[in-house]
């Protein structure tokens, strides 16, 4: 079935309410940490209070002899026995040899290189008794420099090398485009835009603290694992293959409702694998929940790139050459995809939504005592959107364009469009997103607005931001060739059941994204059922065939792609069995609103009568067909998808106090077809509002010094809250993804990506009159302030 | 240490150390793990629950402090029939939770508030909401939902 078929079925773009809120609103949710299973002991992790350090002795004596605790497990009892947490993205230098790859062990190994990397695992019959065993763990470290900010890694003492593998701290120089083309382009350019800016490290804090239940059955040699995840396959793949050397078949991974994710419940983390061998070794379940303090430590961050870029121009503002240098912080370790972050997922997606002929982007990316940085909402496309949008708005300025006529100028207006980087858009229409984001924000008022708040004494501006993303991640073969060490396909299984209702295994994991009411519609629009008939199971490798999981906003184009596949076969099969019961040739027979019909008769049966026939197989082509009716798709794309579109933020500010405060906010997005609007604009909510806060409110804080966290808390590390924002104006433009059977594109990350450089372009426009030319993310008061003082 | 209150218009009685917190003695001892835990630092709400009527975050208290209190938990706020109280039915209509984790917190939270602020407009919801953390949904549809509970349960 094609995409325009599909978009006009019954249910698809209702906005169904969501079918898993009752158990959410009644408190019957079942997190990882409401589970408990029988005799179960719990774990506590100590952890390094140190950013670098040489481990010279552990002492567990004391510990061991405190009441209920049953074991500690140091560094030594692993070793040799485990390999450890494996980086499933390679990539490989300019000079062609690979990224350098230090292990990172499931308990320190001589050396601890941030604060939180996991020293020992402290098992005992309850937490509080693991945790005061935790604190008489005695860990004697000599404390070594540390290096934590990009800037200081130049002049570091060989001390500060925190890998054998790696003495200038450096992992790999990555780039892509022509340099020679680009640098030719630069030198017959009429102007050239210069920007350095800095992508602030950000904590990702999903609300329910990461947790796991390591649990072992010794009379069946099979392992469980219960953990807030969100690919509960590639987290079985990645710790049996790569980690613990275990047949797949004896380990079962259930990741149960997950309270958000954000991508840092993506990777497989050291806790996860320390359970689960552990409940072999001890014969009994363990269960670990992170406290909040300990997933500031712990907890993979995002972001953290210092970037200098240039733009190439004629004189009438349209793009000729970009160049662009990034240095990316990877944290102490690499962590599941933090090397395709600020690669892949980063500078193919520098072209943005402009006809720019030529660009070349050259990443170095670096160890530092810090946590492991990797994908977080939008992982690589929102850094490159906030380099691009901040130095489109710039170019503007410089030549006295507005931020709309610079960005219309260079707008890409056919497609396919094949960039100098890489991806080819299969579809758009980036002035449409413009055009209504323009309308729904009255920019036509702003002057009149700017006017009322000078009389105020306040400075107001306007920023936009066009951003555009590669989702549906991806074609397994193209990410093979760029690195990647799995494959990225999708898997769902229909079944139909001998009643007619149906029951769907997707590898896709919902974790607040609604994906048992969306992927429910899928099925019920194909089938002509209601919702209600359709019911979705997911996170559990018990139950689900396989999966690759959420993330890349992919589940919908890749997951309901895959559940679409496995759709066309029960049609073909119950028009096989409807013709046998019709009496019909199979050619002849017709599908549509839950009928099977003859061409050119009246003839016809129900779905429901050829479920039943396909159970009770009394009258049915034995001989030629198979009983049941329940079918296994595997779906791997053919290209990613374009989600795109158009933000445009107002700001007020104070200038006596630095206050900033989000007046305004449209955004307008391109994500093809649309199956449940309002989840959609649920999903464009978050996302803003996560964007929206590392511009204005959120920024992780090491001490420069010591490398210790000054951010680990919600009293010192900023989320947003609802007072921090006004109503946002949201639309939507539909242009069909031309290679999926959806038309869908994904629309989870794109508030993320879309609305930082909105934000602060808005603020940079409301302090240009004040002198402020140069501002780095977040806009709060005392960084506004002094950046109104600085310029002064 | 035993101590007795009322949960959820059920006597209940638990024996828990002194040092238990509210929201460990109704998770693991009374098994109404709908009270979530989402912070160390009494910011992010997931937590609240109503105590004789007002809206405490339960790992701000110790349960031995609530001796004797009327307790009610998002597991007692839909009627014995199932049926949704307002603001839950209100937070289903309007989308206003995602991943669901700060939902309980978030409704107990917005049951308070139309209580003790009918009348409260836009902006002092969102201003009132400030002790309540969610990391999915952006309060659009939260405020919403709390502006459609509110005159349900005004109607009720």
């Amino acid at each position: 079935m094609g995409a325009s078929d599909f978009s006009s079925l019954p249910h698809i773009g209702e906005a169904l309410k969501r079918k898993e809120d009752y158990r959410f609103l009644t408190g019957a949710g079942s997190y990882t940490d409401d589970i408990n299973l029988p005799h179960q002991s719990h774990a506590v992790f100590v952890r390094s209070p140190h950013a670098h350090a040489a481990i010279k002795s552990i002492d567990t004596a004391r510990a061991e002899a405190m009441p209920g605790v049953t074991k500690v497990f140091t560094g030594k009892d692993v070793e040799g026995k485990m390999g450890g947490l494996p980086c499933g993205w390679l990539i490989t230098s300019t000079d062609g040899t690979p990224m350098k790859e230090p292990p990172h062990p499931i308990l320190a190994q001589g050396k601890v290189r941030y604060v939180g990397d996991h020293v020992a695992m402290v098992v005992a019959d309850t937490v509080e008794q693991a945790k005061n065993a935790a604190e008489a763990v005695e860990v004697d470290y000599e404390v070594l420099p540390a290096v934590v900010d990009l800037r200081d890694l130049a002049g570091a003492p060989k001390e500060a090398a925190l890998h054998e593998a790696a003495p200038d701290n450096h992992c790999y120089k990555w780039a892509i485009g022509d340099k020679a083309q680009v640098d030719a382009a630069f030198a017959k350019a009429a102007h050239v835009t210069r920007l350095d800016l800095t992508n602030n490290r950000l904590i990702p804090n999903a609300m329910e603290p990461r947790a796991a239940i390591g649990s072992y059955n010794r009379a069946s040699d099979e392992y469980t694992l219960y953990v807030s995840n969100q690919n509960p396959h590639v987290e079985r793949l990645l710790m049996t293959a790569f980690v613990l050397g275990l047949p797949e078949h004896k380990v079962r991974v259930i990741a149960p409702d997950v309270g958000g994710g954000f991508g840092s419940k993506i990777f497989l983390y050291a806790e996860d694998v320390a359970l689960t061998w552990a409940a072999r070794q001890l014969n009994r379940s363990i269960k670990w929940t992170a406290e909040r303090s300990e997933s500031f430590v712990s907890d993979a961050h995002g972001r953290d790139h210092v970037s200098h870029a240039e733009m190439a121009m004629d004189k009438d503002g349209k793009f000729l050459a970009m160049r662009v240098h990034t240095d990316a912080n990877l944290g102490a370790y690499l962590s599941t995809f933090s090397t395709a972050v600020p690669t892949i997922l980063y500078a193919t997606l520098l072209a943005g939504q402009y006809t720019c002929p030529q660009i070349y982007v050259e990443v170095d990316a670096w160890f530092t005592n810090t946590a492991p940085v990797d994908a977080y909402r939008g992982a690589g496309r929102p850094e490159a959107t906030y380099l691009l949008e901040r130095l489109v708005s710039r170019c503007g300025w410089e030549l006295g364009l507005s931020q709309d006529e610079i960005r219309k100028r260079n707008f890409i207006t056919s497609w396919p469009y094949q960039t100098p980087v890489a991806l080819q858009y299969d579809v758009g229409d980036y002035r449409a997103c413009m055009d209504k984001a323009e309308q729904l924000a009255d920019v036509a008022g702003f002057a009149a607005r700017r006017a009322a708040s000078e009389a105020k004494g306040l400075k107001r501006g306007i920023g936009y931001s066009s951003y555009i993303e590669a989702c549906g991640i991806a074609p397994s073969n193209i990410a093979g060739a760029l690195g990647a060490r799995a494959g990225l396909f999708e898997c769902g299984e229909v079944r139909v059941h001998p009643t007619g209702s149906v029951t769907v295994f997707t590898g896709s994991h919902s974790h607040g994204q609604g994906h048992e009411t969306t992927f429910a519609q899928v099925v019920a629009a194909r089938l002509g059922l209601s919702p209600e008939q359709v019911d979705v199971v997911h996170g559990d490798t018990g139950r689900v065939p396989f999966g690759m999981g959420t993330y890349g906003s992919r589940s919908i184009s890749v997951g309901g792609a895959a559940i679409m596949r496995a759709l066309d076969k029960i049609e073909t099969k119950a028009k096989k069995i409807a013709a046998h019961l019709m009496e019909a040739s199979d050619a002849d027979v017709e599908f549509a609103n839950g009928e099977f019909t003859v061409k050119g008769t009246d003839k016809k049966v129900t779905f429901g009568q050829v479920a039943l026939t396909a159970y009770v197989p009394h009258n049915y082509p034995l001989d030629k067909l198979e009983p049941g009716l329940n079918e296994t798709a595997f779906y791997d794309p053919t290209n990613f998808t374009f989600p795109a579109g158009t933000y445009i933020c107002e700001v007020e500010i104070d200038p006596a106090t630095g206050t900033t405060r989000v007046d305004r906010f449209t955004a307008v997005d391109d994500f093809g077809t649309i199956i449940n609007p309002m989840i959609v604009e649920g999903q464009v909510h978050g996302g803003l509002v996560q964007g929206i806060g590392q511009a204005l409110l959120e920024n992780c804080v090491y001490d420069r010094d010591t490398g210790q966290l000054l951010t680990g808390s919600f009293m010192d590390y900023a989320m947003p809250r609802a007072d921090d924002f006004p109503e946002f104006k949201i639309g939507t433009v539909c242009t069909p993804c031309t290679h999926n059977p959806l038309g869908t594109k994904g629309c989870g990350e794109a508030g993320a990506i879309g609305s930082p450089p909105a934000v602060i372009n808005a603020v940079l426009d409301a302090l240009h009159p004040l002198g402020v030319k140069e501002f780095d993310m977040p806009a709060s008061p005392s960084r506004v302030w002094e950046a109104i003082q600085a310029a002064k | 240490m035993q101590v007795q209150f009322k949960v959820n218009g059920k006597p209940a009685s638990v024996d828990v150390p002194p040092n238990t917190l509210l929201v460990h003695a109704l998770r693991e001892h009374l098994q109404l793990t709908g009270t979530h835990v989402g912070c160390d630092t009494a910011q992010c709400g997931a937590c609240t629950v109503l105590v004789n009527g007002r809206a405490i975050k339960s790992c701000n208290t110790l349960a031995a402090q609530q001796q004797g209190a009327e307790i009610t938990t998002i597991e007692g706020l839909a009627q014995p029939d199932g049926t949704m109280h307002p603001m839950q039915a209100a937070f289903k209509d309007c989308h206003g939770l995602q991943c669901g984790f700060c939902t309980p917190g978030m409704v107990m939270s917005a049951v308070d508030l139309c209580k003790n602020h009918p009348g409260a407009g836009e902006t002092e919801i969102r201003e009132l909401l400030e002790g309540n953390i969610c990391r999915c949904t952006g309060y659009q549809n939260i405020v919403k939902a709390v502006q459609q509970g509110q005159r349900a349960m005004a109607a009720a």
